[in-house]
């Protein structure tokens, strides 16, 4: 077990990289807790694999240091490390049977024989395989590798991390379901750090202490499930996490006063006058429409029912905004927009404005 | 290490190249030279041998026969080929998998069984000394590995695909030509290469069938060997023009020679 | 796959079926005829049952033909597929030299087969040849056309020359069909690289190895042109496999009764070893 930190990580695929773009992974300096439980969450192409295999060493940076526990380990192979991997297709070694594939990363690091049985034992229990211990890997289902691919990582008691690159993608639905709550037993019951990968929110969500939401190479926060909700560090994790997302509206600032079209609204603070691109960030959730005279008119649009939820598609000021409505509320003739001011952010070229920023 | 692993592959194609090099080096050289003795490069360097060959009707002709055959041959190969292997990769039917073993053991049939029936059945129906007869014969074991190679391909594309286009209102033949042959088109590169490949090195039956109108080159190739003695030049430099075709057929298809070779099925 | 059952698809099958029935039945019925007839010229024939099958299976020429197919097939098939295996795995996955090195190497493979003797025929010649020259200059005595080994060497050199190429760019193909992550796993677990051969690799390979042995045994039990070329099946009979006594008897000899009757026995025999292959593969596939 270990404190996995990163030291102005940067990498590029290309061999000479001249420009940002050519850099798959941005400069990222970060810590690992020991024994956390992160999801790494973002787009496709934004570098989650890149940073993955970082870690585990499959790859090395262009630039930048790895420490386990303070121990530089950039160059070292990816055996020295101790880290295991779940893929997201399942690997599985065809020709041996499930207790073969278990025992292969012990047999490999020359465990002795008593040692590789009993820890085998102990993993096929874990995974709930006992009874398909002596069939051959290849004919099993799709989930049942996938747990092999993760006994392969757990018999090892040596692992500082487990990583996960998407590995439920191949899987049932029903099974997922499954899947992850056992993930989630285990990760609470043996305290290993794990670093889960994946582009579905409600999965990342469920599962982690802490959500890293990556876009284009960069991390752009790093937080609990609520931070990320609440205050969203980028218009991209605004707009990324929730459903629907955050709505973002354009708008320029006079003093406290937030300008969108014609409308003013009242901030807790400014921005820098030198800030940039302006807009207003808040999330359906926090929008009520009212019939009184505050608030800002809103053109009704589309309605949609979800269950519990209603969310009404409208439009301020020219812009598209949601709204999200407890379930059965009216929506008044002529409403207008009201924004909850503790919930309400600014961005400024899509970070956001912190209130100390302004001060200094 | 890995520097060692890439000599491997450069060794190897070093040993296939010398033979051709030398095949080369003969094809430049005088009568009188080969005759005089070993040497590595030619000294007289000459292309009278490729000048006799462009100038003698014989010669060139050899070529131009060859490559009629192997051409209806690859063209009625791969036509015919096609619709069937549609039918084993879509279709079970009765005896669909004895009649494929069946297609099958003809392309292991070796063709010394059939040189003689086929000299016989070829003079009968009128045929002997044709293009069409060499191009005919050699469907005996074209065929048989155009439908396994096609049929590999197209077990790779989705059923749902045919669905698809049924659902959209297209006619079979339409679905065929205008959707599913565009689809596998690199299967049927690969099928026409090798049908192009095993017609263009067989010599047995080529050579059995013919006498004087279709003689291919390579029937050619073993009359001046035997009756003109030792006239090796000129025997090099036919040797080298029949790489050529070869040559310029494999650089067409070097993308797809990895997968094709898989036959598709990998 | 879940194929639908429909008789019509017979009609799409039946060019080919025409085709090769035409290429293959009619000859085949031809050969059975010979192999139980005896003719004395003048078309006239007389039906003589097996004897003349008695008569190939009990001649010492087969037997001494058979012996040689069966150890020139099982030299070629153990120096071929290992060679072929060990130089696709020290081939570079990607770059720019990849498809320069697999055009290269599929070169020998479109060289039509009697070019591939002469070509040979021309490298190994003692006086003039590179292959022969040089190994008498390094003190060897080589003469191909000589000595029985001499002979030997040449022609499954000619051989491995000819066709290993086949087995690099079949095994080639099966080596990149196999998914980066398998490679990273086996760097997670720990993995020798022989384990990598021994449990990723090797256990991948095994449908076009299969396809690679099915092919090189079927053409190398049914080589004819090339030996035939290099050395006529010489020196004395050392060189002489089956398909090449077949012509000998067939066109050569006339002996068309031996002739047939060798044909059929030659023919069930390759018949044999693919159907054991096909029925392995088809196994294989079904799992």
């Amino acid at each position: 077990m270990a404190r996995i930190e990163f030291d102005r990580i940067r990498h590029s695929y290309e061999a000479n990289p001249q420009s940002d773009a050519d850099f798959a992974l941005k400069e990222i300096s970060m810590g690992w807790d020991d024994g956390g439980a992160y999801a790494l969450l973002g787009p496709s192409g934004c570098g989650k694999t890149t940073l993955l295999n970082i870690i585990s060493g499959l790859l090395h940076p262009t630039d930048g240091h790895i420490l386990f526990d303070g121990a530089d380990v950039t160059r070292a192979e990816t055996q020295a490390r101790n880290i295991a991997q779940v893929f997201q297709f399942p690997v599985i070694y065809d020709t041996m049977t499930v207790r073969e594939n278990l025992a292969f990363p012990l047999v490999n690091r020359g465990v002795e024989h008593s040692e590789i049985a009993r820890r085998v034992e102990e993993t096929l229990r874990i995974i709930d395989l006992e009874d398909k211990a002596d069939r051959r890997a290849r004919g099993l289902t799709a989930d049942e590798k996938q747990k092999i691919s993760l006994g392969r990582g757990l018999v090892r008691n040596d692992v500082n991390a487990i990583l996960f690159d998407e590995p439920l993608t191949v899987i049932d639905p029903h099974m997922k379901w499954v899947l992850r709550s056992k993930l989630k037993e285990l990760h609470q019951r043996f305290a290993f750090t794990m670093i889960y990968v994946t582009h579905d929110q409600t999965e990342a969500l469920t599962f982690a202490d802490k959500v890293v939401v990556m876009y284009e190479g960069q991390v752009v926060q790093t937080g609990t499930p609520d931070e990320l909700f609440l205050k969203p560090r980028h218009t991209f994790v605004g707009y990324f996490i929730g459903s629907p997302g955050m709505n973002v509206l354009p708008c320029s600032m006079d003093g406290k006063t937030a300008h969108v079209g014609d409308q003013a609204i009242k901030l807790k603070h400014g921005a820098p006058t030198d800030a940039g691109e302006l807009a207003l960030g808040i999330r359906p959730e926090f929008i009520t429409l009212t019939s009184g005279r505050k608030g800002l008119p809103f053109t009704v649009g589309r309605v949609e029912d979800i269950g519990r939820f209603r969310i009404v598609h409208g439009d301020v000021a020219g812009h598209k905004v949601a709204a999200m409505l407890a379930e059965g509320a009216e929506i008044p003739a002529h409403p207008r927009a009201v924004f909850d001011p503790a919930n309400l952010n600014l961005y400024a070229d899509s970070w956001l404005v912190e209130p100390q920023g302004v001060a200094a | 290490m890995r520097r060692a692993s890439a000599l491997v592959p450069i060794l190897y194609i070093v040993f296939l190249m010398l033979p051709i090099y030398w095949l080369l080096n003969m094809s430049f050289k005088t009568t009188n030279e080969i005759l005089g003795g070993f040497s590595p490069f030619p000294r007289e360097f000459t292309l009278d041998n490729y000048i006799a060959i462009f100038t003698d009707p014989t010669w060139y002709n050899g070529y131009i026969d060859s490559l009629i055959y192997v051409a209806i041959n690859t063209v009625l190969s791969v036509a015919v080929a096609l619709p069937a292997a549609y039918a084993f990769s879509r279709y079970r039917f009765l005896g669909d998998k004895h009649l494929f073993f069946w297609l099958l053991t003809n392309r292991m049939a070796p063709p010394a069984v059939f040189a003689l029936p086929f000299l016989q059945l070829y003079s009968a129906i009128g045929l002997f000394d044709t293009h069409i007869a060499v191009a005919l014969a050699h469907c005996l074991f074209n065929i048989p590995l155009a439908v396994w190679i096609l049929e590999g391909f197209m077990s790779g594309v989705p059923r749902e695909i045919d669905e698809t286009a049924y659902i959209d209102g297209y006619s079979f033949p339409k679905f065929f030509v205008k959707i599913f042959m565009p689809l596998i088109a690199s299967g049927i590169g690969v099928t026409a290469f090798f049908c192009f490949m095993f017609s263009w090195v067989e010599m047995l039956l080529a050579k059995t069938l013919t006498s004087v109108e279709a003689k291919p080159i390579v029937a050619v190739m073993t009359r001046t060997a035997s009756t003109s003695g030792y006239e090796l030049g000129l025997l090099a430099a036919a040797g080298v023009l029949t790489i050529i075709p070869g040559a310029i057929v494999i650089w067409f298809v070097r993308n797809y020679i990895a997968k094709g070779f898989a036959l598709g099925r990998v | 796959m879940n194929k639908t059952w429909n008789n019509r698809a017979w009609f799409m099958v039946l060019p080919v079926l025409l085709l090769v029935a035409f290429n293959a039945v009619i000859p085949l019925m031809t050969v059975v005829n010979y192999s139980v007839q005896e003719t004395f010229g003048n078309n006239l024939f007389f039906f003589e049952g097996v004897k003349w099958f008695q008569e190939v299976l009990r001649s010492d020429r087969f037997h001494a033909s058979l012996m040689r197919q069966l150890l020139f097939t099982f030299l070629i098939l153990a120096i071929e597929i290992p060679l072929g295996v060990a130089i696709a795995l020290a081939m570079p996955r990607s770059g720019f030299w990849v498809p320069v090195c697999l055009v290269l190497m599929a070169l020998p493979l479109l060289i039509p087969w009697n070019v591939v003797g002469a070509m040979w025929n021309i490298f190994a010649l003692p006086d003039i040849g590179l292959l022969g020259y040089g190994l008498n200059a390094l003190g060897f005595d080589y003469n191909f056309t000589r000595g029985p080994l001499a002979a030997w060497f040449t022609v499954v050199l000619m051989d491995v020359w000819h066709w290993t190429s086949l087995v690099v760019l079949l095994a080639y193909a099966g080596l990149r069909s196999i998914p980066d992550a398998y490679y990273q796993a086996a760097r997670i677990d720990g993995a020798s690289p022989w384990a990598v051969f021994w449990y990723i690799q090797l256990p991948k390979m095994k449908r076009v190895l299969t396809i690679a042995v099915l092919l090189r045994f079927m053409d190398s039990f049914m080589i004819y042109t090339e030996p035939f070329v290099l050395t006529g099946g010489g020196p004395g009979n050392t060189t002489t496999f089956l398909s090449i006594d077949l012509v000998k008897a067939a066109l050569g000899e006339f002996n068309l009764g031996i002739a047939a009757a060798m044909s059929i026995i030659y023919f069930l025999m390759t018949l044999l070893v693919c159907w054991v292959f096909y029925t392995a593969m088809m196994r294989g596939e079904d799992q």
